[in-house]
Parts: C-alpha cells; structure tokens; sequence
C-alpha cells in the first residue's frame, strides 16, 4: 500500500486537538527520532489513519474515525511539543 | 472540534479531459493559505459516507473555495465530483487544513516548487500567494505532466513575473521541437531546471507517492538537505 504524508492527518486531528498537530514535534517512543507530525509515512485512508515513523516504521498513532466518533492512540509517541 | 461546513457549488469548468475546477461557496470559511488541503464528504441516501482530502487552490479570505480535481478511474468520489456534481449541489468540507506543506508571503527564501500531475494544485495557490503579496522572494515551479494536454491552469501559471518562473517536462508525449524528449524526471533535469541547494532554497515537492520518493532521493543526491524538503503525497498512481 502507497503511503502518504502527515498532512493528511489535520483534518481528523483538528477534531480532536484544539492546536494544529501536523506541525508539532513528535518523539518516537522506538527510535527517539524527533519530527513533525507531517512528516510521519502515514498508511490507510480513508478507514483509518496508521502513522509511522520516518525513521523506524514504528506505529506513532492510529487515529479511527467511525459513526461520528474518532479513537486515538498515540502508544508510539515518547512526547509531543506544541508552539504555544 | 473543527466540525463540517455546508458547501454550495457555484462554479465549475473543465481544466483537462479528465479534471475539473470546482469553486464552492462556503459562508463560514474562514480563508485558507497557500498550500492548505480540506476534507471533502459526500453522504449516499442510504448514509453512507465517504471523504477525500483536496488541496485547494484558491488563497487568503473569501468565502469561495475553489478545487481542481482529477477524475481516478477507480476512484469512489472523483468521477462523481468530475462528471455528475451539478450547480447548486451541496457537499461536506472540514478545514481549512494542515500547516507544514504551506508557503507564507513573510517567508524570504528562495521557493523551489515541484509538481508531479494534479500534485500543481496547492503550487497555484503559492503562485497566487506570491502574486498578491508582491513577494520577492525568487519562486521556480518545475511541473512534470503526462502531455502537453494535461496542464492545469497553463496560461495562469506560464505568465512570467519578475521573481517567478515555470519549467514544464512531459513524462509520455512532448510537444513538436520540445528541447527534451519525453521520459521521466532524472538526477540531470532536476539540476538543470531546479534551484541548487546553494541558493539554500525551501523546496516543495507534491505528487503521485511514487514521484514523491523519486524526487526526493534525486534532490538529496544533489546535495539538498532533507530538512529543506516538504513534501505531500497523494498515494495513488
């Protein structure tokens, strides 16, 4: 399967963070590579949205979104930083 | 929550023989910038639903957004989009989205913009964008496309400006006495049609996933660093 880009990840996070998450910094819980969260390989739309890390291919978060309700988890992630 | 917007369809013209520009009014939109994708949402009588991400080619405020879509021919929600979407019929948006793969006017740096197919579309806005702000900031766009027939917007983005250019490649059919025979991007065009990575450029690269990755490896070979590279896939072929 063709993965894309991060991006795509703003509309479903805008549901659920009230900041723009594509351009906070995330630190992969496997590898420790920091990036932003556009820059993770993401795999699955549109069922579901499964992003890996850049580095490692380590699952970051998965985000569902079904019935008008959307589950995240972000396991794969050691922390996430946000401009305040 | 961001939520969904109700969008009217207000405006529509062929761009090619297989895409199609769309404008939509949206009263709550709150303006976009270049570069900005939004989720589409189409909803069957029998519920059930199916979304898209465009990127948008219309720039800064205003409450019509304006689209160009590629009909994929197994696509579930382009063909409808391209071929049966009539004025006056609504849809679902959600955004405007996303704020890595965006160009600001502020932004000073050179801008090396390069497109593969429907991939132009978040680069019109760019363009758009660098026109209204008057920016001097040098833009190049190279645009590699099937045939000379499948361009998007030619005469809008062939028109020279003094800090702004575009360089076409054709991958499968070239014009007659065309410089270049037809043939995917290589290592040499890119370093030929591009800005060198002395120029320290911000390079944005949009795409097929498979021009994407090609791309990106050809530039890093080049000497630009990866931490220069946006990039935005669209899966697909």
């Amino acid at each position: 399967m063709k993965h894309l880009d991060g991006n795509v990840l703003a509309g479903p996070a805008a549901d659920l963070f009230a900041f723009e998450a594509t351009t906070a910094l995330g630190r992969c819980g496997a590898c420790g590579d920091v990036a932003a969260l556009a820059q993770a390989r993401v795999y699955g739309p549109p069922m579901g949205y499964v992003a890996r890390c850049r580095s490692c291919d380590s699952v970051l978060l998965v985000i569902v979104e079904h019935e008008g309700r959307a589950t995240l988890t972000m396991r794969g992630l050691r922390w996430v930083r946000v401009d305040a | 929550m961001r939520g969904w917007l109700t969008a009217t369809l207000v405006a529509a013209h062929r761009l090619t023989a297989t895409a199609r520009g769309l404008t939509f009014s949206v009263p709550d939109w709150p303006g976009s910038d270049a570069g900005q994708h939004l989720d589409l949402r189409l909803t069957a009588p029998d519920g059930y639903q199916a979304v898209r991400s465009y990127s948008i080619a219309s720039v800064g405020p205003g409450s019509e957004v304006e689209l160009a879509v590629e009909r994929l021919p197994d696509g579930e929600v382009s063909p409808f989009l391209v071929d049966e979407l009539e004025l006056g019929d609504g849809v679902e948006l959600r955004g405007p989205l996303g704020g890595w793969f965006v160009w600001r006017p502020g932004d000073t740096r050179p801008v090396q913009l390069i497109a593969g197919g429907s991939g132009v579309v978040p680069f019109v806005a760019m363009m758009r964008s660098h026109a209204r702000a008057g920016s001097a900031a040098p833009m190049r766009l190279l645009y590699s496309l099937r045939t000379p027939e499948g361009a998007y917007f030619r005469d809008e983005l062939s028109q020279p400006g003094p800090h702004v250019t575009t360089t076409y490649h054709y991958t499968r059919a070239a014009p007659p006495g065309w410089s270049r025979a037809a043939g995917r991007l290589t290592a040499e065009d890119l370093e030929r049609a591009t800005l060198p990575p002395s120029d320290g450029p911000l390079t944005y690269i949009c795409g097929p996933t498979g021009f994407v990755e090609a791309i990106t490896a050809a530039l890093t070979t080049l000497g630009h660093s990866p931490d220069t590279i946006r990039t935005e896939r669209f899966g697909g072929t």
